[in-house]
Order: structure tokens, then C-alpha cells, then sequence
């Protein structure tokens, strides 16, 4: 099986507090702590089960600048075989639609049997493998949560919906499937790995080399655009208890008493 | 604007309720805007959704397709692109159906997209504005998409005001005729129906429900104590069931359990949608976290700046004292 897993370098959202920049449009990036994008880590994870029991290889693929490569360098300390990183400037801004159509070109240069990408990253969105199928003209699921190879052409794939339940799908390679947490349990990677990882030569192709049009991708392309971030005022937020933990464990008992807590 | 469109989806023949939200959410688009709703499956319980939808909506378009009876994304994309006009405005909810068809229908439109927003600004020229969250709901953004060639745009369920108005007296199109080849490359099997566990976290009153805060498997014993002081049961957050630190069924959340206690303890959870989608029944919300920003201090009664490993314990030592 080969699989082409996409990856994603997001702000780390347990390490970091979002403050917005001074012009008030955009993040304060100047300390963020970046990671790969969790839903990542299981899928790669899955590739690499996947193909330890059955044969082929993992190759990660990023489309981001420079410092993306580290996150491609990770994930292939995992085990993933080969990393491609894809950057130009013109891919900056692009939307959802523009990052899917930059991955299909590189898609498009492999023989791949199974794509898999993070459920969602940073942005929420869950877009990117639903578009890349569609524009492969290949069949997806989301959320999965259970893959089992049947043979060379179709697997059976479960799939996450609503109170816990699974729906189980058969589909046909080759596919796109989103993969969400709590498939497996992704290997720790330690500094020995990312080590043995630091000197494989990781390609990186830009427009040119994928044959992509820069319009059709990138800020012009895009049909939808982030115009920028804030913070909205908390209205009626929280009643925030204050003072020692003494004297909040105390207020806190008092509320709780009042509604039925204790 | 051209048209606008509200796919409904439907279980055991009933709307959810998303159904209901959509007119509000239409109504900040566009307030001269008429919405159809569109209605996809098959047999009674379809007819009887596409009856029901006739009091909300002024034109319901009703598709009945044997291939239907279980909503595969992939072929109601199909039956969608044969029935709506290419430069249709398409609302889907962003649950896991949505977030399976919407993104692909997007692209087979050649349409805008926009995926799991909370509010609507209006139109500016071809360009709509909207609200969404990233980064688990840390920071909000504003983003605009032309839609002048159409847009599929999901909403997050419950972010709209359900509307009281039932006296649409609108009518039933049946596009069934329109309807062609639906074969799929993705086939449905079945539904695995979740495991119950040993406690049922939805009949609890009181619960302290752990978060990723917690930190270690062996920490969850520090809230088990707190919960036991209190009379009350251990629910959490997705991720301590994704490390297997607790079982599936003590999972809160759109993909876990529907909860609705007196008294619900968040302890170092961040507050995400997906999470609280859960938390019905508007209890009493506790809300303990290390960082003063974490999004649930948006919802919750009592916000508490602390460290829940340090907290939870003199908390129970408290509560032991009473
Ligand atoms: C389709 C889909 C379905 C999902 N379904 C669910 C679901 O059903 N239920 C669910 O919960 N999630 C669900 N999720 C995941 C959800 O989006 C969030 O990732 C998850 O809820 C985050 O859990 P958390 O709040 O425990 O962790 P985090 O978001 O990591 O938050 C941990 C919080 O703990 C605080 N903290 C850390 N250490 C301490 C400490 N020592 N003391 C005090 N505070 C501390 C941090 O400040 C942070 O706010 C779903 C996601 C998707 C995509």
C-alpha cells in the first residue's frame, strides 16, 4: 500500500496564550510555540501500522515555508519513509480549496492507494481531504476511526457520527480519508529518532515544479479570505471567584450548595 | 443574492434541529432572501419530514431516492448537484454528515466554501461576511467568500436562534424525476451502535468532568476523590478517552454522551464546541483552568483561575469537612 499522509504545522493551542498583534489583524506570532497539527499524528500512525502489516510506504507531505520542514522531519522520525515539502509564495493565502489543489498535483506525480489527512488542523475547517477527493474524482470518508485493508481494491473503513456510534463504510481505493483521534495510540518520538531523521534530504517543489498555475492558487484564488482575528468582549461571561484558594473553595461551596452541587 | 438553500437533515423521520436554526441564520445573510429546504431520502419517514418542513419553509424540495435510505455523503452530493441550480447558496449543518459532503460539494459546484461558522454579517457587494472560530475556539475571525458563483457554507448547530414561526404554509417540489445515476465508489454497511459502560454519566446531577488538564492517568484518582466527597460521578473530555486514561461512555460531547446535570465541574477543559455540545440542560458550570483566557469562561456561571492538581484536592478536603 503506498499511502501519502498530509501534514500540518498549526500554532500549538495547549502551549500557547492567543494575544492578538498590536494593528489587532493577525495573531502575535513573535513567541508562539508551533507543533504538528494533532489529528496528523494518527494518521501518520495509521499509515505506518498499515503498512507494517501489509507492505508499501508512507510518504509525508506539508504545503507550508521553511520551518514546516521540521514537522515533515518528525513525522518521519515516526517512520514515515519520505517527506515532500511544498512552498512557494504563491501558495500564501491560499484557502482551503487552494491548499487541496496544491496536493493534488503532488497527488498526482505518485501512485498513491490511500491519502489520509488530520480530521481538522488549526483552522477548524476540516476541509482540505474532502476537496483533494473531490478534485481527484476519487471516494472519501471523514472521521475515521477504524481502517481494516481488504484486499487491493477496497477497504472497510469506520467512521465517527454523533453519540459514540460508528457507521462502517466500504470503499474503493484509491480514496481520501480523514483520520480522527482516538484511532490508535501514536508512537513517542524521541530525540534519537529525530536525530537519525536530521540529514535525509527532503525535496521541496514550488509552483514550477507542480505545474499549478500561481493565480488560480494562493490570495488571488481564493474565494474566501480571512479578513482578521479578535478577541470578542466576554459579555456575560464567567463570574470569575478571586482571592485565596481558601476563600474561593469557600464562595465556590456556598454556590454550590445553592444549586444542588452539595 | 441568488437562491438560497437549507439542507435538512432527518432521524427516525424527525428534522434536527438544526431545521430550525437555518431562517435565522438566512435571515443575517439576506433579510429579503426566501430559503428552500431540501430534503433528501427515502419512504415515510422522508415524506413525513418534507410535510413538517412546509411550516417552516415557503418551498420544500423533496428527493426520494432508494439509494438514500442511509444519507451516504457521497451520493446525496450526487442528488444535490442534479437538483440545485449551479449558483446556489447551500447551508449544511457542520456536524459529521456536513463536514463528510460538504467540503467535496463545494468543489464540484465550483463554488465558494465556508465551513463552521457561528455568526453572519450580511452581503457587501458579492461578498458575504461571517464568523468562525480557530485554534479550539481561543480566537474568533472574520472572513468574507464572493459568492457570486454560490457558496456551500456550514453552520455550527446551535449557534442560531431556533425559530417559533410555523405558519410557512409553504409546499412540497418533488425532484425525485431530476435524480440520476447515484452509484457510489463508497458503500454504507451498518452502524455500530456505541457500548454502554459501567456508569451512566447521563443520569448524574453532579459532575466533575476532567479535561486534558489532568495531565497523567494516575491524576484522574484526584477527581474520582473529589467526585466521591461530592456524591457525584467522573465524566471528561475527548482526549482522556482517545489515551484510554477512561472509557468511551464517560466521554461528554458530540461524539460521546448528551448530559444534563444540576452541577457540571469542568476541570482543566478548554471549552470547545464539540465538548460542550454535550452539556445540555443549561446546569450550574463550574469552570477551573490554569489559563484566564480558556474559552469556557465564555460559558461558564464560575470561572476559577487555578491549577486543577493543586485545586481539586483541597477542594475535596473541604467538602469532606462540612
Ligand atoms: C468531529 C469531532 C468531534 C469531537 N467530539 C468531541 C466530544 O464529543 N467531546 C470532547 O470533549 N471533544 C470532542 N472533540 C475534540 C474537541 O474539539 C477538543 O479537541 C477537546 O474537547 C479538547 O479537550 P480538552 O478541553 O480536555 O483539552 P484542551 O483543549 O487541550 O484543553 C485543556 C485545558 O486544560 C487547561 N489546563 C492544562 N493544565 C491544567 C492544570 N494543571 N490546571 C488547570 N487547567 C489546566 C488548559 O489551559 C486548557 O484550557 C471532537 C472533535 C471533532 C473534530
Amino acid at each position: 500500500m503506498e499511502i501519502l499522509v498530509c501534514v500540518k504545522r498549526v500554532p500549538d493551542t495547549a502551549e500557547n496564550e492567543f494575544e492578538l498583534n498590536s494593528a489587532g489583524n493577525d495573531l502575535d506570532r513573535d513567541d508562539l510555540v508551533y507543533s504538528v497539527n494533532e489529528w496528523d499524528n494518527y494518521a501518520v500512525e495509521e499509515a505506518i501500522q498499515i503498512v507494517d502489516n501489509a507492505g508499501g510506504s508512507v510518504t509525508v507531505v506539508t504545503v507550508g515555508d521553511d520551518e514546516s520542514e521540521e514537522v515533515l522531519r518528525r513525522e518521519m522520525a515516526m517512520g514515515a519513509n519520505n517527506g515532500v515539502l511544498l512552498s512557494d509564495d504563491a501558495f500564501e493565502g491560499s484557502d482551503g480549496k487552494g491548499i487541496a489543489a496544491i496536493l493534488k498535483a503532488e497527488v498526482e506525480k505518485g501512485k498513491y492507494d490511500l491519502i489520509l489527512t488530520g480530521a481538522q488542523a488549526d483552522e477548524g475547517a476540516g476541509q482540505v481531504g474532502g476537496m483533494l477527493a473531490a478534485m481527484l474524482d476519487y471516494p472519501y470518508a471523514s472521521l475515521v476511526n477504524k481502517i481494516e485493508v481488504k484486499d487491493d481494491s477496497s477497504i472497510h473503513v469506520g467512521r465517527e457520527i454523533e453519540g459514540g456510534n460508528q457507521e462502517m463504510n466500504e470503499i474503493q481505493l484509491p480514496c481520501v480519508l480523514s483520520i480522527q483521534t482516538g484511532i490508535n495510540e501514536p508512537r513517542y518520538v524521541g530525540i534519537r529518532g529525530i536525530r537519525k531523521v536530521a540529514s535525509v534530504d527532503v525535496p521541496v517543489k514550488g509552483a514550477g515544479d507542480l505545474g499549478i498555475d500561481p493565480a488560480a492558487v494562493g490570495k488571488d484564488g481564493a474565494k474566501t479570505r480571512r479578513v482578521d482575528y479578535f478577541v470578542p468582549d466576554l459579555g456575560d461571561g464567567a463570574e470569575m471567584l478571586e482571592g485565596s484558594t481558601e476563600e474561593i473553595i469557600e464562595k465556590l461551596i456556598e454556590k454550590l450548595k445553592a444549586k444542588g452541587g452539595l | 443574492m441568488t437562491q438560497m438553500f437549507a439542507y435538512i437533515p432527518f432521524k427516525n423521520g424527525a428534522a434536527e434541529d438544526v431545521a430550525l436554526e437555518y431562517p435565522d441564520a438566512a435571515k443575517k445573510i439576506d433579510p429579503s432572501v426566501e430559503v428552500t429546504a431540501v430534503v433528501a431520502g427515502t419512504g415515510a419517514d422522508l415524506d413525513k419530514v418534507a410535510d413538517a418542513m412546509t411550516k417552516i419553509y415557503k418551498e420544500v424540495i423533496k428527493i426520494d431516492h432508494a439509494d438514500l435510505a442511509y444519507p451516504n455523503a457521497e451520493q446525496v452530493r450526487k442528488a444535490l448537484l442534479d437538483v440545485l441550480p449551479h449558483d446556489a447558496v447551500i447551508l449544511v449543518p457542520h456536524d459529521t454528515f456536513g463536514m463528510d459532503l460538504a467540503p467535496g460539494l463545494a468543489v464540484k459546484m465550483d463554488s465558494a466554501y465556508a465551513a463552521d461558522i457561528v455568526d453572519f454579517e450580511g452581503l457587501d457587494g458579492k461578498d458575504l461576511k461571517m464568523i468562525r472560530q480557530e485554534l479550539g475556539g481561543a480566537v474568533y475571525t472574520h472572513v468574507t467568500s464572493d459568492v457570486s458563483s454560490g457558496a456551500v457554507i456550514t453552520v455550527r448547530p446551535g449557534s442560531f436562534a431556533p425559530t417559533e414561526d410555523t405558519a410557512a404554509g409553504g409546499s412540497v417540489v418533488d425532484k425525485s424525476g431530476d435524480v440520476k445515476d447515484l452509484s457510489a465508489k463508497r458503500k454504507f454497511l451498518e452502524v455500530v451502535v456505541a457500548e454502554v459502560g459501567d456508569v451512566d454519566i447521563t443520569k448524574a446531577d453532579v459532575l466533575v468532568s476532567v479535561g486534558r488538564g489532568i495531565e497523567e492517568e494516575e491524576n484522574i484518582e484526584i477527581a474520582q476523590e473529589l467526585a466521591d466527597a461530592m456524591g457525584a460521578v467522573v465524566s471528561c473530555s475527548r482526549p482522556i478517552v482517545d489515551a484510554k486514561w477512561l472509557e468511551k461512555s464517560r466521554q461528554v460531547g458530540t461524539s460521546g454522551q448528551t448530559v444534563k446535570p444540576k452541577v457540571y465541574m469542568a476541570m482543566g477543559i478548554s471549552g470547545s464546541f464539540q465538548h460542550l455540545g454535550g452539556v445540555k440542560g443549561n446546569p450550574f458550570i463550574v469552570a477551573v483552568n490554569k489559563n484566564p483566557k480558556a474559552p469556557i469562561f465564555q460559558v461558564a456561571d464560575v470561572g476559577i483561575v487555578e491549577d486543577i492538581l493543586e485545586f481539586m484536592p483541597e477542594l475535596t478536603e473541604a467538602v469532606k469537612a462540612l
